[in-house]
């Protein structure tokens, strides 16, 4: 299995894709159809931003939202200040996405929105060539304003993909945010998404990631929980088999008192995957009254299947709760036998187990839609149904291939 | 329909049972009673084909199969059903989800189309009433957050939809309150039929004042010590098991 060293060592071999001129609009020859999810699409074609008409979009009630390009050339004041974060224990991937960005998405939401439709990113890969893709997406929330996100990772399944992004997250006081992820890659893809949040007073970030398959995959959130009760809920799942990888390093801090920060991850890795979980929660020395909790559940299907957890609280304030916990099993024998003593066979008893166990983390999203659409693609995962989201009209079937209206190779 | 001869059965070496008979017709409910630790359960386990029990000799013949050479689920799927003493709990999965499927893999084993959505919700509201169950059962994980009665009820309940030839009850009663205990009856005696039979496992004479008995068994040490009508219950609540051990002692004398 490859380390994500090795893949570094062979960016060289990536293309990096020019800004593709002329294009066709993705939507037309793209439409996510799931149904009443009411979402407003931001897609990425490849890391740019390709959508029918302007290339960043003034809504009537102030909100903006389309390519950080545009946006950097409209908005400098709006995006600027939040292009190079000051964070000291920066990843060299970060650093190399912070000076060499293509295009992303940007998203500002002024004081007092509450925006009522989710808002989609949808990055979309399709090229025969191996891509370097990176994207950095800028997301800011207003004083006491509402927004939902939802960020579907899909592939096509042409050439390799080392799709490196970042997403900075800003919360002003009395924020709220949801953001969803799915992943979805082919194998030999890699996918880094760092996200950094920081948080004002009272602000909610809430965080659902959740990874149906991957090359190597690599979830890495950084919260700052900046003033008092701002309280950050992270979930993820991972549904790994073969050779995927699937990380997740978290890490939150708590910069002031009273806040809040939640955490629940949970896994199944079957055949040789790995995964990881790193959960890192640390409380400042003057951030009393601290709530943090993390755990993290796993279940390994074989003997080769690897999990590396590790649930971690660096506490240095005294009055505090907190608590941590990981556990890695397999299915409950009892439980197995109880389903099959009602004539469902071993592997359907098995499966039933699997999905209760994984389909916990969708019960935590609130688009009920988006809900039950992941509902479903877990159950297809663990049936070896689900490729990639066949929703997506672009990824038809396995065996059928694409319907691809457009050719690739002038894009 | 049930045959079972000279069974013998143990656990990690340590032997159970030691030469059970029972001989079991479609249309009759037999009752099996005896003091704690003789092997009632063990016996309910090894009919369902628990994993950790040894058969060491005899034979279970049911419908003219070999049970023994039966997996769990083709058991259940022939027609054997376990009432459980403690049903575990299963978080995440709905009862209406664990329930169409059990009763499709029931039915495609047999060579039947799967019910529908529509023609399977008709149905659990159908059997719901056979437990007077009231609740929506699409959004309860199994037995999650249930009361002892609510377990017992929620068996009943499944024993409804899946409809066993043979049901094997094992202390149904415990746990369970007068009115619970009502309805849990009520509930077994609306499923019994000319073409089924039941096995009521339990150490009280109160459930069978309820789901009265054909023949009542007392296992002992690992056998079957003693049959008799159902009369037979009603002398063990009031004389206790003493008589019988001594009975037993004796006849091993002689």
């Amino acid at each position: 299995m490859k380390s994500l060293e090795e893949y570094t060592l062979q960016l060289k071999n990536y293309h990096l894709q020019a800004y593709p001129d002329p294009y066709k609009p993705v939507e037309e020859y793209f439409t996510c159809q799931v149904s009443n999810m009411g979402s407003i699409m931001l897609p990425l074609l490849n890391g740019w931003y390709v959508h029918e008409g302007e290339n960043l979009t003034t809504y009537p009630n102030g909100v903006l939202a389309g390519s950080l390009k545009a946006a950097l050339d409209q908005h400098p004041n709006l995006v600027k200040p939040y292009l190079f974060s000051k964070n000291e224990d920066k990843d060299e991937l970060v650093i190399t996405n912070e000076n060499n960005f293509t295009d992303g998405i940007f998203i500002y939401v002024p004081d007092n929105v509450k925006v009522e439709k989710p808002f989609q990113i949808v990055s979309l890969i399709n090229s025969r060539e191996d891509l370097l893709v990176q994207n950095r997406n800028v997301i800011h929330v207003g004083r006491n304003s509402e927004l939902s996100v939802i960020q579907c990772d899909d592939s096509t399944r042409y050439g390799k993909t080392f799709i490196n992004v970042v997403t900075d997250v800003t919360l002003d006081e009395n924020a709220r945010l949801q953001y969803y992820k799915t992943e979805n890659k082919e194998a030999e893809s890699v996918l880094l998404n760092h996200i950094r949040v920081n948080q004002d007073a009272g602000s909610f970030f809430h965080s659902n990631a959740i990874t149906f398959n991957a090359g190597y995959v690599c979830n890495n959130i950084l919260v700052n929980l900046n003033k008092p009760f701002a309280e950050a809920q992270l979930y993820g799942l991972y549904l790994v088999d073969k050779n995927q990888q699937c990380n997740n390093r978290i890490k939150i801090s708590h910069n002031s008192p009273d806040c809040k920060s939640y955490q629940l991850y949970k896994g199944i890795m079957d055949d040789e995957a790995e995964a990881a979980f790193h959960g890192h929660v640390v409380v400042q020395p003057d951030a009393q009254r601290t709530n943090a909790y993390q755990t993290n559940r796993n279940i390994l299907l074989t003997d080769k299947a690897k999990i590396n957890t590790k649930p971690y609280l660096e506490i240095y304030a005294d009055d505090v709760q907190c608590s941590h916990g990981a556990t890695v099993g397999q299915l409950d024998d009892e439980a197995l036998y109880y389903l099959r003593s009602r004539g469902i066979g071993e592997r359907s008893a098995r499966k039933l187990l699997m999905f209760a166990f994984a389909n916990e983390i969708c019960h935590h999203v609130e688009i009920q839609a988006f809900k039950d659409r992941l509902s479903d693609m877990v159950q297809r995962r663990l049936n070896g149904e689900l490729t990639i989201c066949d929703q997506c009209m672009l990824h038809n079937s396995d065996q059928s291939g694409l319907i691809f209206p457009i050719d690739p190779s002038k894009l | 329909m049930l045959k079972i001869e000279n069974l013998h059965v143990s656990i990690k070496g340590r032997e159970i049972l030691s030469g059970v008979n029972l001989d079991i017709q479609a249309g009759e409910v037999h009752a099996i009673m005896g003091p704690n630790g003789t092997g009632k359960s063990t016996l309910a386990s090894v009919i369902a084909g628990k994993e950790g029990y040894e058969v060491t000799e005899g034979s279970i013949i049911y419908k003219g199969k070999n049970l023994l050479d039966l997996s769990i689920e083709d058991r259940a799927r022939e027609g054997i059903f376990i009432g459980f003493q403690y049903p575990v709990e299963i978080p995440g999965v709905s009862i209406a989800n664990f329930m169409r499927t059990a009763l499709n893999e029931i039915r495609q084993y047999r060579g039947l189309d799967p019910l529908n959505g529509a023609q399977f919700l008709k149905l659990m509201n159908e059997k719901k009433k056979v437990v007077e169950l009231t609740e929506k059962l699409s959004n309860r994980s199994v037995n999650e957050g249930f009361s002892g009665g609510e377990k017992k009820r929620n068996e009943i309940f499944q024993m409804a939809m899946l409809e066993p030839t043979l049901a094997i009850l094992d202390e149904t009663d415990s746990g369970l309150d007068i009115d619970a205990l009502r309805i849990v009856a009520n509930g077994v005696n609306q499923l019994k039929t000319p073409d089924n039979a039941t096995i009521v496992i339990t150490h009280y004479q109160r459930l069978l004042d309820y789901i009265v008995p054909d023949v009542v068994h007392v296992l002992f040490d690992g056998k079957i010590v003693k049959s008799g009508p159902k009369e037979l219950a009603l002398e063990l609540e009031e004389r206790g098991y003493d008589w019988i051990k001594e009975e037993y002692e004796h006849s091993k004398l002689s």
